[in-house]
Parts: structure tokens; C-alpha cells; sequence
């Protein structure tokens, strides 16, 4: 259609640079005047019936989606039957025609609200809950007991342009009867970079590992195992970079490294200039047939801590070193036919190695004491859904370490008994793909006194249309 | 064990990334021109039709699983990661998995605006366009009924888009795929036509559906929809439910109870006993049932089907 515009407005320039000069005689010009005008004509009957055809297109396009519909449910709305078996030409079909008046609104973020709450009873006060030998970071020892909306979260996500994707997501926790509202990420990920690379940057949670970067929605238990409880502060979130780049093979295969600024547990007091945690991790994972599907990683984490309390206000015990963390995890799951929907079996372990080099201030003699000590800690748990909706699952954990020494003796990191251990056994059941009701019985010998605890948890989804992760 | 030598591997990033590399370079192969990631078999099979041997194509689910309950897999990530098209159906059938595959592929190639990105359910009319959302509802899908490969008049449409983008990503055999286009299309013209014969005693005749998968095949070939095994669109058949749907059959019968090769036939066969209605599972896509191996085969075989199990074949 351009073309066809264009070309009566060049004509006459064209071909008067071309006339020779004694061509120019009045009829020549005359005849040459006339032609053009006959030109000029034509095209313009041209476009006309361009446009005709162009109006009709779009009337017909309008009336077919204008069309009566079948009747096909009362809770539906007049909907546009298909086309003729004759079909028009290929135009490409916009969604249904609403028009929007600009209110500023048409682009808000995907928007979803977590609600995850619970009621929880514990054998002894969580308040005097300790792991012999593991001092724990802030937030990471039992939740209250009794009623809680626990961990709620906002979800908002959007692609910002065509190169951006962002999401921020806030979570609502409950600590001492306060509430706070904290940025649980706020990152952006980038759409086009070339050579299958995505580089993330904002505040989000370390991919190292399997669970560390699931959201405490998305968990198969009502807690968190115990390696990553008392290794990554629950999981580790930070502000930082990360470069993932997928190698160029059938099978999966992901390599990713991380910089954070080393704010939080295990890191503290931004060392480095603020890049105090470097990371590095790789993630294989592929189909076995087609009931079965796998991954496997291994990951490096390591932070630096500059004066890090543990979360024990009355004992702080402050830390001044390196804690490096070795990851290696493995998930199978199964599913007849692959169709998860009815029924499916998961396996899913990690081992997680830590060796913490530094030095401990002991509140007495209040002197800083070196300290070059090796933990690990583990956990193996099988989630089975038998049928669409119902789930059950046990989960073992558990943590090792040696002694330290006597000159940590009196302090939280004595080693006292046997290693700590916990038994978990959960029901769920999911009435739609919103929302779940769980159920969850827990033996924990982990402190030094054996617990039992009992959870009854909901998680329901609202709005955006929550992520099917693997 | 000894932690402590585990542990002091001061090189442990080097040695991790050396492993991966090896293993990339022992897995790399060779690539067709254009490399297509369908998430539904009928679009795979679409684009072999449309494609030829110019394409390589991969289906992300098939015909036992439902489309809906789909995990970001890694097999899927490394499928986006290499894949030059993707075909899906839209409509928010794939909006539990496909978005997660999206950002997880790194493949620039498929983001949503790019040629890679070919959304079926954009180029035909969609039939069950809530007017009001609400997840009591159900499962709902705003943009309508996502399950339009029931209608072989929508697979035209559809082919028609695909062979314009294989011509943009793939220029250099653009005659190729239109002229593939072009007999596909009137193939596929006599092939409707013949089954609008066979399936005219279908028309009228009341079935019940499992899950709303057939509303656009309903549409097309006259069936009147009596009722659905589910109470809310996803949500499994209940007793209740089906106790009330068995009077509802009662008082006024149906001539089948339809449901796909994913769904569950506890349900379907119960109401069959309690009312003596015939109920099958048509193959819904391809590989639903054995012999639906393509396209064709598979409108054959949801015909015969339906004529056999109504009766209609017999002039019932």
C-alpha cells in the first residue's frame, strides 16, 4: 500500500528529470500532463478499492465475532462461533476486540497473594529451642505456637520490556505478636541476552542447591529441612548478580555463579566491599522414558562473616571468618505416563558439607578463639500422591559434626549426645490447584530434650496463576 | 568420612565447571533447520505437516497427560533452550508451566512478540469467553476455552500461521513450506468435508463430557452438551455430583459420555453402569489412542468412534 502512494508523487519528477530539453514544446507538455493525470487516476482507484477490500476484511471480521454463540453453559457469555468451513483469509485474529479506555491500569503486574498460615503445638517452649553445637541465625528457630498467619506473601511479576522481566515479591511475618513486611526479592532477569545466558540482578534467593530457592509456599513440609535451617539461615537471600548459561545439549545442563553483597546468614557485614558470598553451581536433569524425570547438582557456596551474632539475643557469639558450603542434591520423581495429575511418587535428597574457619567470641573469657570445624547435615524425604488432590510424605534430616574442642566447652557449640535427627510425616490435600490443607506430625530430636510438634497449615493461591517448578 | 578432605578442594568451581563442559561436548549433535517445541502432540504433528523434513519437532506433553498439570522439567528448559518456534495452544492452558519454561530457556528466539512465538489460540475464535471471572468457578480460562484442536477447521487457521512464520525464521525455504501449505490445505479441505458426511446422524444427539475438551468439536459437528462429569471446570467428579448428574440422565438420556484418553474412567463408567449409556474415550490429540498417529487418523478415529458408540452408524 505504500508503494502504491508513493509511487504518483515520484512519478512526475522521474520523468521530467528524463525529458530532453527540446521535447519541451506545449504539446508535449500538454500530452505529458495528460498522462499523468490518467496515471494519478488510476492509482487512486487503485487504493480505493485496497481500502474497500481492507473495510470489508475487518467488517467481516467484526461480525464473526459478533456471532450468536452456542449454547454452551449459563456461566458463559456470548462467545464467537467458528468460522465457515470456508475460511477467510489468513488475517491475523486479534484476542476478542475489547477496547480499554486509558486509565493508566491495562499494564499493572501479574499480582498473586500467598495466604499461608497454621496452627501449631509443640510438646516443650519453642522459646528454649536449640540445636547443641549449631548456633542458628536470626528467624531460624520454631515459630510461635498457636494460631499464626505465618510467612504471607505478595507476588508481583511482569515483563518490564522486551529485554526485562522483574518480580518482587513481599513477604508479611509474624515475630513476638509484631508484624513486618520485608522485600523477600526484588530482582530482574534479563529476556534476550544471546548465547542461552540470563543474567539476574535485585535481591533474590541463592539457586544453590534444590530447596534454597523454593518459596515456603511451594515447600513439601511445613518447615524447612534442617541442613538448610541450620546452615543458610532457612535459605539464603541476599542482594547480588547471577549469570546462568545453559550449555548447547539435549540433555539439561546449567552452570550458574552468583555475587552477593553478604548482609545475611551464613554472610554478615558485607565483607569485601560489599561481596562477601560468591557462589558457583551446576544442575543436570533429563527423562527416563516417560514416567520418569531426574535432576541432579552440585553447588559451592561461600561467605564471609564479619562480626555475625547467632540469633540468640542473650548469647550473641559473635563470628569472624568464612563458612563454605557443599551442596549435592538429587530429585526423581514418577508419575504414570508422566501425567502428574492423578498420581506420582517423589524422591528428593541433599547433602550439605560445611566447613567454618574463623574465630568465635566467647562471651567468656571474652577473647576471640579460632575455630576450623566441620558440620554436614542431610535430609531424604518421599512424597506420594495417590490420587488427584491427596498427598502423604515422610522426611528424615539430620546433622553431624565433631567436636570443636574444649575450648568451645560451656558454649552453644559443644557438641552434647548424639547428633540431631528429626522424623517428619505429613497429609495434604489440595481441593483445587489454589489452595491446600496440610497436615504435619514431627519428632524432633534435634534439641535436648525430644519435641513433638504438630502443624495444621493452609496455603492458598490468589490471582496470578501459581509456577508448576520441578 | 573424612570431611575435612572433601572439604579443603580449594578448586572445587573449576573442577565442577570442567565436568559440566566435558559432558556438553559428549552430548552435542548435529540440527535440522528449524526447530520447533510444540507443547501439544496435534501442533508437533501440525508442524510436521506444514515443516517437512525442513523441521525437527518435539512435543513437550503427550496424549496421557493433561496439559494443564505440567512441571518445568529440565528436559523441557534444555527443549525451550534449543527450540527456534514454539507452538502452544494459549489461552491459559499452558500458564502453570510454559512462562517458567520461558524465562528458564534463555532462547530470546520464543519470547512472547518475537516470530518464535506462535500462540494458537490467538488465530481462531475462541468459544467460552467467561463474562464473569471467579475461581469458584472453577478453573476457569479468561481467554476462552483452550482446547480448539477439536475443530479441524481451527487447525487450518492455525496451519496458515505457522507456515508464515516458518517462512519468516526460515526464508530461505519459504517456497518450500508455502507450497507444503498449500497442499495440506486442500487435503485437509476434502478430509473436513468427508467427515461432515460421516458425522451427520451426530447431529443433535446430547452427550456428556468429562472435562469442557470438546466444546469446539461439539460446535462444529452439532452435538448438544447435556452435562459434565465435573462440577467446576478441574475439579475431579464428585459422588455428589455424579448422583445428581445420574437423575439429571434419568429424566432425560444422553447418547455417549465422552472423555479424553488423561482423564480418569472411573466416573464415566460408573454413570454407564447406573445408566446403561455407552461411554469412550476419543483420542483428544495425537497418540490418544493407537491409531491416532496423525492428523488425519485421529479425526478418523474420533468419528468412528462417536458413531459407533452413539448407535448412529446403525441409523439409531
Amino acid at each position: 500500500m505504500n508503494r502504491a502512494i508513493f509511487w504518483p508523487g515520484a512519478l512526475p519528477a522521474v520523468l521530467l528529470a528524463t525529458l530532453p530539453v527540446h521535447a519541451q514544446t506545449d504539446q508535449d507538455l500538454d500530452a505529458i500532463r495528460a498522462e499523468l493525470t490518467a496515471l494519478k487516476a488510476q492509482y487512486e482507484t487503485r487504493i480505493q478499492l485496497l481500502e474497500q477490500r481492507l473495510s470489508a476484511a475487518e467488517q467481516q471480521l467484526a461480525d464473526e465475532q459478533q456471532a450468536p454463540a452456542t449454547e454452551a453453559g449459563a456461566n458463559y457469555a456470548a462467545a464467537p462461533a467458528p468460522g465457515p468451513a470456508t475460511l477467510p483469509a489468513s488475517v491475523p485474529v486479534p484476542a476478542p476486540a475489547n477496547s480499554y479506555a486509558s486509565a493508566g491500569n491495562e499494564f499493572n503486574p501479574a499480582m498473586g497473594i500467598i495466604l499461608n498460615g497454621a496452627y501449631r503445638a509443640y510438646e516443650h517452649n519453642p522459646e528454649d529451642y536449640a540445636i547443641p553445637g549449631f548456633p542458628l541465625g536470626g528467624e531460624t528457630g520454631l515459630p510461635d505456637r498457636g494460631f499464626s498467619i505465618g510467612e504471607s506473601e505478595f507476588v508481583f511479576t511482569a515483563n518490564v520490556d522486551d529485554w526485562f522481566f522483574s518480580r518482587v515479591t513481599a513477604a508479611i511475618e509474624q515475630e513476638d505478636g509484631d508484624f513486618n513486611t520485608s522485600i523477600e526479592e526484588a530482582f530482574l532477569d534479563t529476556l534476550s541476552l544471546p548465547a542461552n545466558t540470563t543474567l539476574r540482578l535485585g535481591r533474590f534467593y541463592s539457586s544453590v542447591g534444590y530447596l534454597n530457592d523454593k518459596h515456603v509456599h511451594s515447600w513439601d513440609f511445613a518447615d524447612q529441612a534442617l541442613p538448610y535451617s541450620a546452615f543458610m539461615g532457612t535459605q539464603y537471600g541476599d542482594d547480588g548478580i547471577q549469570l546462568r548459561w545453559l550449555a548447547p545439549t539435549d540433555l539439561y545442563v546449567e552452570l550458574g555463579a552468583e555475587l552477593f553483597r553478604g548482609a545475611s546468614y551464613p554472610a554478615a557485614g558485607d565483607a569485601h566491599n560489599g561481596r562477601g558470598t560468591q557462589t558457583v553451581f551446576g544442575k543436570i536433569g533429563g527423562d527416563v522414558g516417560i514416567s520418569n524425570s531426574w535432576t541432579a547438582g552440585l553447588s559451592w557456596f561461600n561467605a564471609d562473616a564479619r562480626d555475625r551474632d547467632s540469633g540468640d539475643e542473650d548469647d550473641p557469639l559473635a563470628f569472624d571468618g568464612t563458612t563454605e558450603i557443599l551442596i549435592a542434591d538429587l530429585v526423581w520423581k514418577w508419575a504414570p505416563n508422566g501425567n502428574i495429575r492423578d498420581r506420582s511418587l517423589v524422591f528428593q535428597t541433599e547433602y550439605l558439607w560445611r566447613n567454618e574457619n574463623g574465630d568465635y567470641l566467647l562471651p567468656t573469657p571474652d577473647t576471640p578463639v579460632p575455630i576450623d570445624a566441620d558440620t554436614s547435615g542431610w535430609y531424604a524425604q518421599l512424597i506420594y500422591q495417590w490420587q488427584p488432590g491427596w498427598r502423604a510424605g515422610v522426611r528424615v534430616d539430620g546433622l553431624s559434626l565433631d567436636d570443636p574442642g574444649p575450648q568451645f566447652t560451656g558454649s552453644q557449640l559443644e557438641a552434647l549426645g548424639d547428633d540431631p535427627l528429626r522424623y517428619t510425616l505429613m497429609f495434604d490435600y489440595s481441593h483445587s490447584e489454589f489452595s491446600r490443607i496440610r497436615l504435619q506430625f514431627e519428632r524432633d530430636d534435634t534439641g535436648l530434650q525430644n519435641n513433638n510438634q504438630l502443624t495444621l497449615q493452609y496455603i492458598m493461591s490468589l490471582g496470578a496463576h501459581g509456577a508448576h517448578e520441578f | 568420612m573424612n570431611i575435612q578432605t572433601v572439604f579443603k578442594l580449594r578448586n572445587t568451581p573449576a573442577v565442577l565447571a570442567a565436568g559440566l563442559l566435558l559432558g556438553l561436548l559428549a552430548t552435542n549433535s548435529a540440527r535440522a533447520a528449524v526447530q520447533v517445541f510444540a507443547c501439544e502432540p496435534e501442533w508437533a504433528a501440525l508442524a510436521v505437516e506444514v515443516g517437512g523434513e525442513g523441521v525437527e519437532v518435539i512435543s513437550a506433553t503427550n496424549a496421557l497427560q493433561d496439559p494443564h498439570y505440567i512441571q518445568a522439567r529440565p528436559s523441557l528448559i534444555a527443549g525451550v533452550r534449543k527450540a527456534d518456534l514454539l507452538v502452544c495452544s494459549g489461552s491459559g492452558l499452558e500458564d502453570g508451566w510454559l512462562p517458567l519454561l520461558l524465562r528458564k530457556g534463555n532462547n530470546p528466539k520464543l519470547q512472547p512478540g518475537q516470530p518464535g512465538n506462535l500462540v494458537a489460540g490467538q488465530y481462531v475464535n475462541r468459544l467460552e469467553i467467561p463474562a464473569v471471572l471467579d475461581r469458584a468457578q472453577g478453573d476457569m480460562h479468561a481467554q476462552g476455552n483452550p482446547h480448539i484442536q477439536t475443530d479441524p477447521r481451527n487447525i487450518t487457521l492455525v496451519a496458515r500461521v505457522l507456515a508464515e512464520r516458518l517462512q519468516q525464521i526460515d526464508p530461505a525455504n519459504a517456497e518450500a513450506y508455502g507450497a507444503r501449505l498449500a497442499a495440506f490445505e486442500e487435503k485437509w479441505r476434502a478430509a473436513i468435508a468427508g467427515w461432515e458426511e460421516r458425522a451427520a446422524p451426530l447431529r443433535g444427539k446430547r452427550v456428556v463430557l468429562h472435562h469442557r475438551s470438546w466444546v469446539y468439536m461439539d460446535n462444529w459437528l452439532g452435538l448438544e452438551e447435556a452435562a459434565t462429569l465435573e462440577s467446576k471446570p478441574g475439579l475431579p467428579p464428585s459422588a455428589a455430583h455424579l448422583n445428581e448428574l445420574l437423575q439429571q440422565l434419568q429424566a432425560a438420556p444422553a447418547a455417549l459420555i465422552i472423555r479424553t484418553p488423561y482423564n480418569d474412567p472411573q466416573p464415566s463408567e460408573w454413570l454407564t453402569q447406573q445408566t446403561g449409556i455407552a461411554n469412550v474415550a476419543l483420542p483428544f490429540t495425537i497418540g490418544g489412542t493407537s491409531d491416532a498417529t496423525d492428523l488425519y487418523t485421529l479425526f478418523d478415529t474420533t468419528i468412528r468412534l462417536l458413531l459407533d458408540k452413539t448407535g448412529a452408524a446403525n441409523g439409531q
